[in-house]
């Protein structure tokens, strides 16, 4: 097994502060039972290492829990929440289940399609914005059409709505850029 | 007005607080069991109540921690499912995102009276912003005293944490949940044995949904003979129903079982009809899981009997006219939709979420999803038809787990109620194409 100083000559580690986080979720669980903080800490890994999981991200995570590099990658390919591969800055991740579809979600899917100028469901905007996926049910059956970018929901969308948000999204990563 | 047990102060603002919260009589349920009750007499008072579990399968609360092994030495969980995944259903969603402190306090409850000194809830990963929610009121908690060591003086300890999934409908099977909760690719395990005997980390588990352990609070508070009375008779207390589709009013309601169905789509406190004044053509009553009913079996039962939301009355007639109440989950399709087009939809949806252990499940929804999706393109032959029913029947009671039943039931109740959609769309392959069953034909059922 490559040691943990191997990986991380090769990605760069957690902040302190990201760290400590993650010694605190291994601490919700019992002793030898690390392995249980892995979905928790693929997503801390995904949100601060560019939004997708690199085999080197996976490697340190599997140093971090003392667990094998294949215990990570088993995980991180079945569950559908991470990517693995790059995405855009934005990933607009819409649901197209039946309660969704009932009221449109078809439609919005298209709309969006269309506004980024791409030809189908996973590709990104040319721009490195925005990228489409489609989803599961995501439990906002009421208040559908819906999409999720990051840990936010969007709701009751129109094609207006989804405008507003391309702008809004826009408007969020200039700024940022520009404090940087 | 009906009454409501979980829902009485939700629009309460800032209930989402500890102060507010515990101004609106909140914790008491956990002051009344720490200091009045032992941990059996609990489980019996929630015995007594006859709550039936509210993430779908209906199994009773209280039997399910009666059944749990209390040997030596040996730790014992309870695991909240938060997994919240099965479409149309998104009530537990906005308990907890509105109301947080009150499945805190129910899986303080429910803790205390299972022996229980670590719980977990573990909730779906797309729902990353309600964890946080909850980890805020779990912060309170501790700060407050209701939960760590020694809870309000009692000897009790308790450490509640919130976990993550990432993304997997099959996790909210509980063995499933219980494999993601250890940190590994959500497989359904073999059972026996049974969480109760070997769970998280091989120790004796329950797992209950949040709805379930949220209602546990109100049992405790006003007594198990009060609980009884609301309801009816094989059907206690009240439940929450995610109504969504195309209501003129969708949302989260708790509801008296027992209510009509004609009351509960068309009342004024309810969902208000069918939105944009259409007809009512189909209603998925508990979830994709559960069978679809046409118009005509919505409001009455095959035998003319109304029709009440109750875990009996929607399940009168079986699977032949009947369908059950599942998770709630209440999706309702105006004149315009195409059975053939949704019921396709679910069946991707089951291919997509099937984990692949069992042959199957994970050929049999993927096929089916491929033969629905020809005859939904107008390359469909009528052979087809006869194809899924063989397909269900193969898929049916062969796996580990109910997903692969959950599967095929709406596709085989489909086509008991609407064969003859699928019959046009294969001999009118050119119009299948051109767009929706139900705004071509318009074949709704006038109420």
């Amino acid at each position: 097994m490559i040691s943990t100083q191997e990986i991380q000559a090769k990605r760069p580690p957690f902040s302190a502060e990201k760290l400590e986080e993650v010694q605190g979720v291994i601490k919700q669980f019992p002793e030898g039972r690390q392995k249980s903080a892995i979905l928790r800490v693929l997503h801390i890994a995904e949100e601060e290492f560019g939004g997708w999981l690199s085999p080197e991200t996976m490697d340190y995570v599997a140093g971090l829990l003392d667990i094998q590099p294949i215990e990570v990658y088993e995980v991180a390919t079945f569950y559908t929440m991470f990517n693995l591969e790059p995405t855009g800055k934005f990933v607009f991740e819409v649901c197209r289940t039946g309660p969704c579809m009932l009221v449109g979600s078809d439609n919005i899917i298209e709309y969006i399609k269309k506004k980024l100028g791409i030809s189908k469901v996973g590709e990104t905007s040319a721009d490195g914005m925005f990228t489409l996926k489609t989803a599961e049910c995501l439990g906002a059956c009421g208040y559908g059409p819906m999409l999720q970018c990051g840990k936010t929901y969007h709701e009751h969308l129109t094609p207006e709505k989804v405008d507003a948000l391309i702008e809004e999204y826009r408007a969020k990563y200039s700024s940022t850029n520009s404090q940087n | 007005m009906s009454r409501k047990l979980l829902l009485e102060h939700i629009n309460v603002p800032g209930i989402e607080t500890y102060d507010v919260y515990r101004n609106h009589g909140g914790y008491k349920s956990v002051e009344k069991a720490l200091k009045t009750m032992s941990p059996q007499e609990v489980v019996e008072e929630v015995q007594k109540s006859a709550l039936k579990g509210r993430g779908g399968a209906g199994f009773p609360t209280g039997m399910k921690w009666s059944f749990l092994a209390k040997p030596e030495g040996v730790p014992r969980y309870l695991v909240c499912n938060a997994d919240e995944s099965e479409p149309g259903t998104f009530k537990d969603r906005y308990l907890m995102e509105k109301i947080p402190h009150l499945l805190i306090e129910g899986m303080i409850a429910s803790s205390y009276a299972l022996g229980a000194n670590t719980s977990y809830i573990y909730i779906r990963g797309e729902y990353y912003f309600v964890l946080e929610i909850l980890e805020k009121a779990i912060a309170e908690a501790y700060k407050n005293g209701w939960l760590g060591k020694n809870i309000q003086g009692s000897g009790y300890d308790l450490d509640l944490y919130v976990a993550p999934g990432g993304g997997a409908y099959i996790c909210g099977e509980e063995t499933a949940l219980l494999e993601s909760l250890e940190g590994k690719r959500g497989n359904p395990r073999m059972k026996p044995p049974f969480p109760a005997i070997k769970g998280l980390y091989g120790c004796p588990t329950v797992v209950n949904n949040v709805e379930s352990i949220a209602t546990v609070v109100p049992i405790l508070n006003i007594g198990a003979d009060e609980y009884l009375k609301i309801g009816t008779e094989k059907s206690s207390g009240t439940k929450l129903i995610s109504a969504c589709g195309n209501l003129a009013r969708p949302g989260v309601y708790e509801i008296e079982l027992g209510l009509s169905v004609e009351e509960f789509i068309y009342g004024d406190d309810w969902c208000r009809g069918i939105a944009n004044g259409k007809k009512i053509k189909a209603l998925i009553p508990g979830g994709s899981s559960v069978p679809i009913l046409p118009a005509h079996l919505i409001t009455k039962t095959a035998a003319g009997e109304t029709r009440y939301m109750s875990y009996e009355s929607l399940s009168d007639g079986g699977f032949a006219t009947g369908s059950m109440l599942g998770s709630g989950g209440f999706i309702v399709f105006d004149e315009d939709q195409c059975i053939v087009r949704n019921t396709w939809n679910f069946a991707r949806f089951y291919s997509h979420e099937s984990c692949g252990q069992c042959s199957p499940c994970r050929e049999g929804t993927s096929w089916m999803e491929k033969v629905l999706r020809r005859i939904e393109n107008g390359e469909g032959n009528m052979r087809d038809i006869d194809l899924l029913a063989d397909i269900n029947k193969k898929i049916e009671g062969n796996t580990i787990c109910p997903l692969g039943d959950a599967a095929a039931w709406p596709v085989a109740a489909a086509i008991r109620h609407f064969r003859e959609e699928f019959e046009w769309h294969v001999t009118n392959p050119q119009d299948a194409l051109k767009g929706n069953y139900g705004l071509l034909k318009t074949p709704a059922i006038t109420l």
